[in-house]
């Protein structure tokens, strides 16, 4: 194999973010970005999910058969986020209150398949385990990201400690309520790509279509 | 090859076949589905009691906060030990010795066809109603009544709403609403549980001087003025009908009437 452990670990980071090169997991990346506490949780529970549902598909990959893959697969990714929901029920009620329907949906996470997919089946376990984590952390840092300017912007708090005293409260800054709304997390997750493909030409893709000049006949 | 060998063979033989072959699949399935179900089902029964008690004092929370006494700095065990539980026998409005008002739970009962009764007038959409539900009393250091919380719930747009309304002691003034379970639109239907949304309900009165019931959540003031109004949420038709049905049908004969009939003759 070319890649390293580190490598798996750290090029999800930025080189092959699953949000802003591969485009996976948008959806859930609308839904927890408002508040910055909800985000890490999302992060960890996805990180989580994703390390060991390749972990363990990549234990059986050579006893799956190829007609039932993608439902071995989601029995198994299934299974976590049950596990994951009744141990945030158990342990973390208010942040599993918060959450709700998001830790269900963590199992159509784009994300957590599309590694099951495209590594784990190909892969042995420990490598589709750092995958997986490498994968959960880029997920977790363009969140995190995301969330720190929708939560600062939009509430004029971080974690939900106050940072700009917002007008209601007594204070100065006028919080930009669209900011909390799903649509904008569209517009910073656009802006962060942007952003990331002009540092990094290299994440540009080709175009699909090209207008040529053609000859006159 | 002797029996044993055969047997002890049994999984490894299956693992042996080619895995795209139709047994394999079939092995593969069953296990799989077989393992998955009884780890899940083992975590779930495992944590169980930790859930429990988590809900119940999310409960705790929710009255001691709706009843305007909750400190995040205190004991939410030892501070709820100022509410006094009751078991209240709806139609009559009198509490019963029957139960244990600690342990009664309402919502068993109201799916308990021995304790509670299929509605034909139901607005709140709740199917059945118990007879019997559990409030609570909040009292003065002098021992007079100061507050009643009694818990209502009725169908929103996509769930039931679970919550509390606290009145003051006249039986007429609302203190406060607060829904401690529901699943309405996030952003939308969910405003239920902004504080802002839900400041409007202290001082609001149930019942204009004849008695007749008048609180509404509605888009605009109704005739009767509005000391009996609160806005609707923007959004959130649905849901705002929900709760207005829901306060209504509660607040009303079919609900709590005749125990605030007794409480406002002072017979509490």
């Amino acid at each position: 194999m070319a890649q390293t452990r580190r490598d798996m670990l750290i090029d999800p980071l930025v080189d092959n973010n699953p949000i802003t090169l591969q485009v996976l997991g948008i959806c859930s990346a609308l839904a927890v970005t408002s508040s910055l506490k909800v985000a890490f949780v999302m992060a960890i529970a996805v990180t989580l999910v994703t390390a060991f549902s390749s972990m363990f598909i990549s234990m059986l990959r050579n006893h799956i058969p190829s007609s039932i893959r993608i439902i071995v697969q989601m029995v198994i990714i299934a299974s976590l986020v049950i596990l994951v929901d009744q141990v945030l029920k158990a342990y973390a009620y208010e942040i599993s209150k918060t959450l709700s329907v998001f830790v269900g949906l963590i199992i159509t996470n784009c994300i957590v398949m599309g590694r099951a997919e495209a590594f784990a089946m190909k892969n042995p376990p420990i490598a589709s385990f750092v995958d997986g984590i490498g994968n959960g952390l880029g997920y977790g840092l363009i969140l995190m990201l995301v969330g720190v300017i929708r939560e600062l912007f939009g509430a004029g708090s971080l974690f939900g400690i106050t940072v700009l005293q917002t007008v209601n409260n007594g204070g100065w800054y006028v919080p930009n309520g669209l900011l909390l709304l799903p649509p904008s997390a569209f517009f910073v997750i656009g802006l962060l790509i942007w952003g990331f493909r002009t540092w990094k030409p290299g994440q540009v893709e080709e175009r699909e279509y090209k207008i040529q000049v053609v000859g006159a006949h | 090859m002797s029996d044993e060998t055969q047997n002890k063979g049994l999984i490894a033989r299956f693992l042996a076949l080619p895995t795209d072959s139709v047994p394999k699949t079939v092995f593969v399935a069953v296990t799989l589905c077989l393992v998955a179900s009884m780890v899940v089902s083992a975590v779930a029964v495992a944590l169980r009691p930790v859930q429990e008690i988590n809900k119940l004092k999310d409960k705790q929370i929710n009255i001691l906060q709706v009843a305007g006494v909750y400190d995040p700095n205190e004991d939410v065990v030892e501070a709820f030990k100022a509410f006094e539980p009751h078991v209240l026998e709806l139609s009559t409005g009198t509490f019963t010795d029957q139960f244990d008002a600690t342990t009664f739970d309402d919502r068993a009962a109201a799916a308990d066809p021995e304790l509670s009764d299929a509605l034909q007038n139901d607005p709140a959409g709740i199917g059945r109603q118990s007879r019997f539900v559990t409030i609570y009393l909040l009292r003065k250091d002098d021992g007079s009544l100061d507050k009643v919380i009694l818990p209502v719930h009725g169908y929103g747009l996509w769930s039931t709403l679970y919550g509390f309304i606290a009145l003051e002691s006249d039986g007429n003034d609302i203190y406060g609403l607060q829904f401690y379970s529901h699943a309405e639109t996030p952003g939308l239907g969910a405003e239920v549980d902004n504080p802002r949304w839900k400041a409007q309900w202290k001082g609001k009165k149930l019942a204009d001087e004849d008695g007749t019931l008048q609180i509404t959540v509605s888009k605009s003031v109704p005739p009767a003025g509005s000391d009996y109004h609160v806005d609707a949420l923007a959004g959130a038709t649905l849901t705002s009908a929900g709760v207005d049905n829901l306060v209504r049908f509660w607040m009303g004969e079919a609900g709590y009437g005749p125990f605030l009939e007794k409480l406002k003759a002072g017979e509490i």
